[in-house]
């Protein structure tokens, strides 16, 4: 393992250190477990330690959430293809078009919200979680996953609708999971 | 009559990123269309229930112990590398307490006494400097949560304020523990150094800098508003003495 100078250990503990929850949380999401996140989150967090060196300014945040969301899917690919195959449902997309009515969510909503959450495509899902559970921004969004602002503001929007689907309609909820 | 915006207005307008301009057409948009209210009460609700409902999974401790661990063994100490944190940390609280025992300890001690109680107390900063260590504070260049973190954690309140736009930039802060009493330490990065500011209550009256170096490390302490300042650091004194005077004309 390389070596790095104690200003950048400093630096790190300063600046990296600190999004050590946000790296948990999107990993945690992305391969929908604790134990594969705190592993891989390790993995992607000694990976940034050997490319700190190479950082100079920018987002501390976005910087180390895009080195999590690349070890993840490097980790996806090699234990669970299938999961990146899942495209998204265009049937859900077309239903949904329809005048919307109210939501009404209540009761077991952790437990719901988990599944429904969890039934997403990954990509659809990072999306959701980096703008509902991390409060990033669309171009922050874009800079983590790599996608186009474009992308990032429909995937979103359909990321939603397909979530308020589930929501709305519990028994259909999980319909959409090909893993 | 159907709505003809697209969803990703819809959802922009919601998440705040239109322009002043698109947002304001839009706001007029939504006065008057039934379903795109609907669908806003509705991500709103979404957004409110994500949040609310604890499923932000914080890391576990253990990965921030392993990450540490595996950080601690990419350092390898050399001869005549600059100390690792904690030990810079520990250095400047015995050099603070040095400070402190100096001027209020002395008159009341014998030589004897005070040199036993001073190591003693050396000892026991430099063990808690190692459990508590710098690391274990708030990391935040944010005034606000730097201030509520600490007055969390103490019974007093004190000013926080970073002061980047002159070369001093507000790193966070973390609990102390000095002869006996807790104070909060503010941490700020100047030229590539750090500066640990202790604060503490007072009843004395305020009282201008006094300041003093022991071996590389320079301090500058002084008293305003019922709390007692010590900014210690290895900056050139002319530094300190420059962080003094922004603190205290912030209303410090």
């Amino acid at each position: 393992m390389s070596e790095f100078d104690l200003e950048d250990r400093v630096r790190f503990e300063q600046l990296v250190l600190p999004h050590v929850d946000a790296a948990f949380n999107l990993a945690r999401w992305l391969l929908r477990g604790r134990a594969d996140a705190e592993d891989v989150a390790q993995e992607a967090l000694l990976r940034a330690c050997r490319y700190f060196p190479g950082f100079h300014g920018g987002d501390p945040r976005a910087w180390v959430l895009q080195i999590v969301r690349n070890t993840c899917y490097t980790w996806l690919e090699k234990n669970r293809p299938t999961e990146l195959a899942v495209e998204f449902n265009e049937k859900f997309h077309q239903q949904n078009h329809a005048t919307p009515e109210r939501l009404a969510i209540s009761g077991d909503d952790r437990e719901r919200l988990t599944r429904a959450l969890e039934a997403l495509p990954p990509r659809f899902r990072e999306v959701l979680i980096l703008r509902e559970l991390e409060g990033c921004s669309y171009k922050e969004i874009a800079a983590i996953t790599s996608i186009p602002i474009g992308t990032v503001m429909s995937s979103l929007a359909r990321a939603r609708r397909q979530l308020c689907f589930f929501l709305r309609d519990p028994s259909r909820k999980e319909a959409n999971r090909e893993v | 009559m159907k709505c003809d915006f697209t969803d990703s207005l819809l959802h922009s307008y919601f998440d705040d990123e239109l322009s002043t301009l698109d947002a304001l057409e839009f706001g007029r948009h939504v006065e008057q269309c039934a379903d795109c209210g609907t669908t806003l009460v509705n991500l709103d609700l979404l957004s409110g229930t994500l949040q609310l409902s604890q499923l932000y999974a914080p890391a576990p401790a253990s990965l921030l112990r392993e990450v540490r661990h595996k950080l601690g063994s990419m350092t390898p100490p050399r001869a005549g590398a600059k100390p690792f944190l904690w030990q810079w940390v520990a250095a400047a609280a015995a050099l603070l307490l040095v400070a402190i025992a100096t001027w209020r300890l002395s008159p009341e001690l014998s030589n004897d006494n005070y040199e036993t109680e001073l190591a003693g107390e050396i000892v026991d900063m430099h063990m808690r400097s190692l459990e508590v260590g710098y690391t274990t504070g708030i990391t935040s260049h944010d005034e606000r949560a730097v201030k509520e973190w600490v007055e969390r954690k103490l019974k007093f309140a004190l000013p926080v304020r970073d002061f980047a736009d002159s070369g001093f930039a507000l790193q966070g802060g973390r609990v102390d523990v000095v002869e006996g009493r807790s104070v909060a330490t503010l941490v700020y990065a100047h030229e590539g150094r750090l500066i640990d500011v202790f604060i503490w209550p007072t009843r004395k009256p305020d009282s201008s800098p006094r300041e003093g170096s022991q071996q590389t490390f320079q301090w500058v302490d002084w008293r305003k508003g019922k709390l007692e300042f010590c900014a210690v650091s290895d900056v050139e004194p002319t530094g300190l003495k420059q962080l003094y005077q922004l603190m205290d004309s912030s209303g410090s």
